[in-house]
């Protein structure tokens, strides 16, 4: 399926949306197209917004935005979520810290109302969210910090290959892609490559997400540039340093969208704006000796 | 400050990594007096020997040669709350008389001034990890009395890595003071970046200058771009 495809059948106005992947595997291609079809008052979820949230909400697709950290890493801020939040952007936001937000999947995907996690003690952070609760050990009394389950509309989830039944291998930095794709009602996968099932069958340990959880398959090499897909392309470091400008003004910030993200109609296309790109990141290999699953 | 907060970190402890300063000292401590440091980083990368200085916390030279790759779900259950952490490394936009630190907003939290990352995973860090190191910048600004708003608690702070000298818990109240300072520098000047009146431990011991070799192999393999050590 296209990611144009995709997106129009599988995202709507008003969705809770994730767009998960810890700095690895980010989807980019997903974001710009989500923001190509202006879809609207979506309430978006990650653990880290990053580049790919402060877009959005500088497109205006976003009405609210769940997180735990929200900067740019290694660099500094994310300038359009701050003006989004420190002035009269009126943007909503419930935040959490990295281990509230994992346990919000975790329970999601348990199919359970919440998670009990040992945390916030001595934090403001239940009182800057409500929804940070505590419940007292039924065995002990011990009192536990509780977080509601987070079932998103729809998670998409960028990887290095897929069949096209959508039985999804990840290596490298796993994040919470497993839990928030268990954890959704659709789910869109976007890879580096199709691989013939198998591939998938040769090597089943590294499957994270099976094909009966997933909706669509899109095949969008490149798909998660400036983040990066491990034994495909490395980190687009500079990039993220030239977000701090781009981002500091809303007109530079806006002419950026006009040319990388309207602009083009594909990630084939945004691929082509970029002379120098592929060679410049594409990653050495460094080839895993495999194991023997015979029996 | 990356080679004080090196000092800190024995050989064969597991030490939770954060990005910047404490990533460089714990990279150095792994190339000199600690070889079998243990760096786990939230992203997921257990045992992780990165020869580039990661950028990013989830930069992919620490996936590679690494002993383990796991989700985030198993670095913050099965190591962090199980208590396998011996050492976790905070920095933070204010810290405060007793420790606690602020990475969320200055001013109030629904109208702020500045809107700041917020905890990452740095909650939990200061409550599970066994021993807490902040390291930062002095600046009566970074140090005020009372942190606006607490990311993460003071109570498992060990020691405060400054640019000027140590600072560390004493007493019941765990109020923070100065113990070490480090050559040609005073408890005045150390003062002047605090804003509550600092109380100094009698027989302040004097900080080792780095030695030639460290700063060396901070300057020219760790750090050679200045990301980090320029601050």
């Amino acid at each position: 399926m296209s990611m144009q495809d995709a997106v129009a059948r599988f995202v709507r106005d008003g969705d809770t949306v994730v767009i998960e992947g810890f700095t690895h595997l980010i989807c980019f291609a997903a974001g710009h197209e989500i923001i190509r079809q202006r879809r609207r008052d979506l309430t978006l979820c990650r653990l880290t917004p990053d580049l790919i949230y402060d877009q959005m909400i500088a497109a205006g697709c976003a009405r609210k935005v769940v997180f735990s950290w929200a900067g740019n890493p290694g660099v500094g801020s994310l300038h359009a979520f701050r003006r989004a939040v420190e002035g009269q952007g009126g943007l909503e936001i419930e935040e959490y810290s990295h281990f509230g937000m994992v346990a919000r999947f975790a329970a999601g995907a348990a199919g359970l109302p919440f998670w009990p996690l040992r945390d916030y003690a001595g934090t403001d952070l239940p009182r800057a969210n409500p929804r940070i609760k505590a419940v007292a050990c039924p065995y002990t009394g011990e009192a536990l910090a509780t977080v509601p389950a987070l079932n998103p509309d729809v998670t998409i989830v960028h990887a290095q290959r897929a069949d096209a039944q959508g039985n999804t291998q990840i290596w490298g930095l796993l994040g919470v892609q497993k839990e928030a794709a268990f954890a959704s009602q659709r789910v869109i996968v976007v890879v580096e490559e199709l691989v013939d099932e198998r591939v998938i069958r040769s090597d089943p340990n590294r499957t994270l997400i099976p094909a009966m959880i997933v909706d669509a398959v899109v095949v969008e090499p490149w798909g998660a540039h400036p983040s990066y897909a491990q034994g495909y392309y490395d980190r687009d470091n500079d990039f993220y340093v030239r977000w701090e400008a781009i981002s500091r003004e809303t007109a530079r910030l806006e002419s950026y969208l006009d040319e990388f993200v309207y602009g083009v109609t594909d990630r084939a296309a945004y691929l082509k704006k970029h002379p120098g790109l592929t060679a410049r990141l594409e990653a050495k290999a460094r080839i895993s000796a495999g194991v023997n699953y015979g029996f | 400050m990356a080679v004080v907060a090196a000092r800190e970190l024995r050989d064969g402890e597991v030490v939770f990594v954060g990005i910047g300063l404490p990533n460089l000292a714990c990279n150095l401590a792994r190339r000199t007096h600690a070889p079998n440091l243990v760096l786990i980083y939230e992203s997921g990368a257990v045992g992780a020997v990165p020869d580039r200085l990661p950028v990013s916390i989830g930069d992919p030279a620490l996936v590679t040669g690494s002993l383990m790759v796991c989700g985030m779900a198993d670095v913050f259950q099965l190591f962090l709350q199980n208590g396998k952490i011996e050492v976790g490394f905070l920095g933070g936009a204010q810290v405060d008389r007793v420790g606690n630190i602020n990475t969320t907003v200055i001013g109030p939290y629904e109208r702020p001034k500045v809107r700041l990352p917020g905890s990452g995973g740095a909650a939990e860090i200061a409550i599970h990890a066994r021993r807490v190191l902040i390291v930062s910048k002095l600046s009566p600004r970074a140090f005020p009395e009372r942190v606006d708003f607490i990311t993460s608690p003071g109570e498992r702070v060990q020691r405060v890595i400054t640019d000027k000298g140590v600072l560390e818990p004493d007493g019941p109240t765990g109020e923070l003071v100065l113990t070490a300072l480090y050559p040609g520098v005073e408890p005045a000047d150390v003062q002047a970046g605090v804003g509550w009146t600092l109380r100094c431990r009698p027989n302040l011991a004097q900080v080792a200058a780095p030695a030639p070799a460290d700063l060396r192999l901070l300057r020219d393999e760790l750090d050679p771009q200045g990301l980090f050590l320029k601050t």
